[in-house]
């Protein structure tokens, strides 16, 4: 593999679990380990997977002022969600967007103390933090950690295992964040992931990743699993992959993501607009829009892949989008897809074709997810 | 019945006119656990090289090019409710179409068992 490629402080154990090892976004990862990926999936979906997302960017944002109300006052010059109402210890999904409405990346904001813990995709951290630097530079100091870990255990046994490990986690709803140590490593979780179960995303100094990870893994109900796992968890939770259901030719209204707009963002809330593109997103929030994000469920058993056309007849004649992501969906037992399809045609349970070597398979939208969320509330 | 080997990691046993064509326990292994397979329907005509079949893995679909030129007379049912089956016996049970073969001669240029193994050493 090439010497460009970086590794993330768990590689040698990767390596020890049998881990397939793939280039992704400028990283060597695991695709699978020995199980295999249908197992991996199943055994998050069954008891707890576990994760490397080290290859995701982690950064901090604090203003100069010291106060984090202005640190969130200013990110929501570049984001559409309500970053000032963020609570300590409590994240929130968002995106940033473009003058055009378009999405740049999509991110976690979490608030602890005085600070902003951002993660963002791995394939758009530099750009997202240049991105930011640039635009709230006098505002802000963004620092970057690139010396930091993340770790994901997902699944429904992730709570009982982490309140082994660290029992103060067990106080922990979904989407809270908290500070506490696992094998004496100090670890920043938050109750979020990117499966559909419950679970947890733990960030810890690259030094002390072994030592998480271990044990972890050390408790029977946790396995590893890579990417490949990852993928088709995240397709059935109905959870965007960047770069592929949404980006820059796609708006958070278009994605169906709306629902990450909090009314003090739209119009008539107390701080309207102010992101790049809001005249664009709100009006669409308010307008509607000509194509929409949908789940899409397949006849039969092959899976249709991302860049497929999406007919509404079955001799190919009136195309009306485009699937975005497909795969076997291993739990939900047969094909998934996500894509973009007319306004007109996104009503769940609208029938369409999905082209296939030359064939137009029958399809349904579906309500997103697939499967039925596990989350702690 | 001689068994044959391609580059692109097929196998063919070939009985009389007939070779019955499957993927091999490498490459099952490197695609990892299948999720659907199909053939082109019974009649299709194809030339050594053209797609005859699809294999689909969690994460991709990979073609299954004829190894011969020939006419397909079959496809394992078995793989429809259990595409698997081609993970856990990619050499026997597993066996993924049958071709007529058009073009015996063909089958000189492709591998034994030996240079097969040496391939993916």
């Amino acid at each position: 593999m090439s010497d460009s490629l970086q590794r993330t402080p768990l590689y040698d154990l990767h390596l020890s679990l049998g881990g397939r090892m793939v280039p992704f976004a400028g990283y060597e990862m695991p695709v699978q380990y020995r199980a295999g990926v249908m197992a991996e999936h199943q055994h998050t979906r069954d008891a707890a997977g576990l994760f490397d997302v080290s290859h995701m960017g982690q950064a901090h944002l604090r203003a100069r002022s010291g106060r984090v109300e202005d640190a969130a006052l200013a990110l929501e010059r570049l984001v559409p969600a309500d970053i000032l109402s963020l609570k300590t210890g409590r994240q929130r999904y968002t995106q940033l967007t473009d003058g055009k409405g378009g999405i740049l990346d999509d991110l976690m904001v979490s608030r602890l103390g005085d600070t902003l813990i951002l993660v963002v995709n791995a394939a758009c951290k530099d750009a997202d933090l240049a991105h930011i630097a640039a635009a709230l530079g006098e505002d802000c100091i963004v620092e970057p950690l690139p010396d930091r870990a993340l770790i994901a255990v997902q699944g429904p046994q992730a709570g009982a295992v982490l309140a082994r490990l660290a029992p103060s986690s067990a106080d922990m709803r979904f989407m809270d964040v908290a500070e506490f140590e696992v094998a004496g490593v100090p670890c920043v979780a938050s109750r979020s992931g990117y499966t559909g179960e419950d679970g947890f995303e733990l960030g810890m100094a690259a030094d002390g990743a072994v030592r998480v990870a271990e044990a972890l893994l050390a408790e029977p109900e946790v396995a590893p699993a890579g990417l490949g796992a990852r993928d088709s968890l995240r397709l059935e939770a109905g959870l965007c992959l960047y770069g592929s259901d949404i980006d820059r030719e796609t708006t958070p209204v278009e994605g169906a993501l709306e629902w990450s707009i909090q009314k003090s963002r739209r119009t008539g809330g107390a701080r309207v607009g102010g992101f790049p593109g809001a005249d664009i997103i709100l009006e669409q929030i308010e307008g509607g829009v000509s194509r929409r994000r949908v789940g899409i469920a397949v006849e039969g058993r092959a899976p249709v892949r991302g860049g497929a056309r999406l007919f509404a007849d079955d001799a190919g004649t009136k195309p009306v989008g485009h699937v975005t992501s497909g795969a076997f969906g291993p739990t939900f037992g047969g094909p998934v897809a996500m894509g973009y399809v007319e306004t007109a045609f996104a009503a769940t349970g609208t029938p369409l074709f999905a082209e296939l070597r030359g064939r137009y398979l029958p399809a349904t939208v579906a309500a997103l997810p697939f499967v039925a969320p596990g989350f702690k509330r | 019945m001689t068994v044959y080997y391609t580059k692109e990691h097929e196998w063919l046993r070939v009985e009389g006119d007939v070779a019955v064509v499957g993927i091999t326990a490498h490459a099952a292994e490197e695609l990892g656990e299948l999720v659907f397979v199909e053939a082109k329907d019974e009649g299709t005509e194809v030339a050594q090289g053209d797609s005859a079949a699809v294999v689909e893995s969690v994460k991709a679909a990979s073609d299954i090019y004829a190894p011969v030129s020939g006419t397909v007379v079959g496809f394992n049912a078995a793989l429809s409710d259990d595409p698997s089956l081609v993970n856990r016996d990619p050499e026997a049970e597993g066996w993924i179409l049958k071709l007529r073969v058009a073009d015996a001669g063909q089958l000189a240029g492709l591998l034994d068992a030996d240079a097969y193994a040496a391939q993916i050493a």
